[in-house]
């Protein structure tokens, strides 16, 4: 770990890997879009609609993950005080908010065909939601703070508190459900897992994987230049 | 212990000369409340089946409202710096300001509760249950309220800041809380919920100083 | 400054960060019991920063502040048993009165003596404001109640900064003579103060100034780091 702490040798290699990795990513997700959304089967329940499911799907899988990867730099940052942890976290939160959102809204658009409504509160877009505010709060508090290192510090620990509160939150919410709603519907799920739905899927969540390294390297350089810029305006002439 | 108890003291102390602060939140607790009736319309009916909710509602955004002066006062005027250098562990101390902070608006929410369920024909069964839940639930808000306020000192806008970071924290409080009274209002057993709302109760007790504690150490860094 | 095996309090390559920049660095410093030293050096040079580093406040950048030959930040709580640090904040509470406001300090501090709090206010001369709510005490009253807190709750490391802010010219002579007392008695005093204090005795400088020369990354340095 410690050999990727310099912030220039970081640099370098992200440099020579950005395109390889964006490549993949592009390639990965353009033939997941196009054995989803074209060369799959349809589901005999839902129709042409269950497609969505091949962004809704990843997209819900990524907003736990980017919040996972949020916590693991966090307690990297606190714990063993890696330099580059609190860029990482910082560089990775409106990624996460971003396939959150993008979770929330595909599911609003699969449960439109389906109850006819564009919101429903099941469990899991529920919970979805919690965990976009848990995102926007982490952004917020990040940058409320006249000093960037205070608000790193004050982020990390909030993503902290927060990874040990998704499984709780996600418990009430599951035993809220079945408090208000009958066992009968709301899993916006594909009905089954045929092999022909299954590659597409794992398809798509690789190329957003590999989507979101590339743009968290982006992210990584930007920070890091931000931060170089603001310790040029500290030194001072003559110096 | 004799500084928990001195913190203690003072709290209380300062809570009562400078009043106004619990009471705010406690009018605003009924000001949230009695604008329900006014919104959704004043039905019995629909009241009363949305009574549980209301009034934990209430009872939570009224918490939020006391939050940002457990550790902004000490921050501001030079005590924090002083606090963190405790000759006993932080984490107590954290625990002595929660437990100060409930008994001045924790406390008091717990309390006039039943009465606003009263105004919105809440169930007399579920009153009980109500204050067994509030009594359970409010000093999990003020334990998770004191990790918020301790991360936003320093920031601008604080006060929002520190409600939009809390609530989300507070859902399974909301969630059980409200199953709680819910449960008893239909006759059947609200064990299972205040038990619940119990283990979140037992595991913020240690948590949540803890996290509390080593924002504050931050904060004053 | 003396042999590093007479010192009870020493730091041994301090170095501080604050913000985006090093403020200084390779800092050493050794005291042994009854020494003073005063920090000198420009604004910005650092001053406040190290007396919050002595105090454990925060943590060096490199380096490690010790005492009795153990890491400050391994034992918190017992550096915050024997450090008073008085800072340009008082600390003191608008709606305590002046004896309260000590006697929660003292007590906080696990001494609660009321005795030696009376007389730390009679030292300090506040026993006919002691009654008196802090917000009618003025900026001089509140400094001198604030100093009156090294005095109610005995401690054997004294931080000082900037604490002849506002005390008139008896405020300052009842802290002169705390300070020689407290030194009589084995006490260490460190102080930043850009106003002349009676120390009791002879005392060391530190001049923060010197730490600081070498240290600060020239922009030609941070560009090449940054390997653009």
């Amino acid at each position: 770990m410690h050999w990727f702490a310099n912030p220039a040798r970081f640099m370098r290699i992200a440099e020579k890997l950005l395109p390889w990795v964006a490549g993949a990513a592009l390639l990965s997700i353009a033939i997941g879009l196009y054995q989803g959304l074209l060369a799959s089967p349809a589901d005999y329940q839902q129709g042409e609609t269950v497609r969505i499911m091949y962004v809704h799907v990843p997209s819900a899988w990524m907003a736990m993950f980017c919040y996972m990867t949020l916590a693991v730099a966090s307690a990297s940052f606190l714990i063993w005080k890696h330099p580059l942890a609190d860029v990482a976290a910082q560089a990775a939160a409106p990624i996460g908010a971003g396939f959150t959102a993008m979770a929330l809204i595909t599911g609003a658009l699969w449960g439109q065909p389906m109850w006819g409504t564009w919101w429903v509160w099941d469990a899991r877009l529920t919970s979805v939601l919690i965990l976009f505010f848990l995102y926007l709060g982490y952004i917020a508090l990040v940058n409320a703070f006249d000093e960037p290192e205070r608000g790193a510090r004050a982020g990390a620990i909030l993503a902290l508190v927060g990874v040990v509160n998704v499984p709780i939150i996600k418990f009430s919410v599951d035993w809220w459900n079945t408090l208000h709603q009958p066992a009968s519907l709301t899993r916006l799920d594909a009905p089954a897992i045929d092999p022909a739905m299954l590659s597409p899927l794992l398809l798509m969540a690789l190329g957003f994987q590999l989507y979101f390294v590339v743009v968290l390297i982006i992210r990584m350089r930007a920070i890091l230049t931000a931060r170089r810029i603001r310790a040029l305006h500290m030194v001072e002439p003559g110096e | 212990m004799k500084g928990f108890a001195a913190i203690i003291r003072r709290e209380l102390k300062l809570a009562m000369r400078q009043g106004s602060d619990a009471a705010i939140a406690l009018i605003f607790f009924v000001v949230v409340v009695a604008l329900f009736p006014l919104g959704v319309g004043p039905e019995p009916g629909v009241l009363e089946r949305i009574s549980g909710g209301v009034v934990w509602i209430g009872a939570l955004l009224a918490a939020m409202l006391s939050l940002d002066r457990l550790f902004q006062a000490d921050h501001e005027d030079g005590g924090l710096d002083l606090l963190v250098m405790a000759p006993w562990p932080l984490e107590v101390l954290v625990l002595a300001k929660c437990l100060a902070h409930w008994l001045v608006t924790g406390l008091p929410i717990m309390l006039i509760s039943p009465l606003l369920g009263l105004l919105l024909h809440m169930n007399t069964e579920a009153y009980f249950t109500l204050l067994a839940a509030m009594a359970l639930g409010t000093p999990v808000l003020s334990l998770i309220g004191a990790v918020g306020a301790a991360l936003v000192l320093g920031a601008r806008r604080a006060g929002v800041l520190v409600s939009l970071l809390v609530l989300p924290l507070t859902v399974p409080v909301l969630i059980f809380g409200v199953s709680a009274v819910e449960a008893a209002a239909i006759g059947q057993g609200a064990g299972p919920h205040l038990m619940l709302l119990g283990a979140l109760l037992l595991a913020a007790i240690p948590l949540c100083p803890w996290a509390a504690a080593a924002a504050l150490r931050q904060a004053v860094t | 400054m003396d042999q590093a095996g007479s010192s009870i309090f020493r730091g041994d390559a301090v170095s501080c960060v604050r913000g985006a920049r090093r403020v200084f660095a390779g800092l050493d410093f050794a005291l042994r019991a009854g020494d003073a030293l005063v920090l000198i050096g420009p604004n910005g040079s650092g001053k406040s920063s190290l007396l919050r580093l002595m105090a454990g406040l925060s943590a060096p950048a490199s380096g490690t502040i010790l005492w009795g030959g153990v890491d400050i930040a391994a034992d918190r709580q017992g550096h915050g048993a024997r450090a008073h640090y008085v800072g340009h904040a008082t600390g003191v509470k608008p709606a305590l009165s002046a004896a309260e406001d000590l006697g929660f300090w003292s007590a906080f501090r696990l001494h609660g003596n009321p005795r030696a709090e009376s007389r730390a206010l009679e030292d300090f001369g506040l026993t006919d404001r002691a009654g008196f709510p802090v917000r009618f005490l003025s900026s001089g009253q509140k400094r001198r109640l604030a100093l009156a807190r090294l005095l109610a709750a005995p401690a054997p490391l004294w931080l000082l900064d900037e604490p002849t802010v506002g005390l008139d010219r008896e405020g300052q002579a009842a802290l002169e003579s705390a300070i020689a007392a407290h030194r009589e008695s084995g006490g260490i005093v460190v102080l930043a103060s850009h106003v002349d204090v009676a120390l009791g005795g002879s005392a060391d400088e530190l001049n923060l100034a010197d730490y600081r020369a070498a240290l600060v990354d020239s922009a030609g340095d941070i560009w090449s780091e940054f390997g653009a």
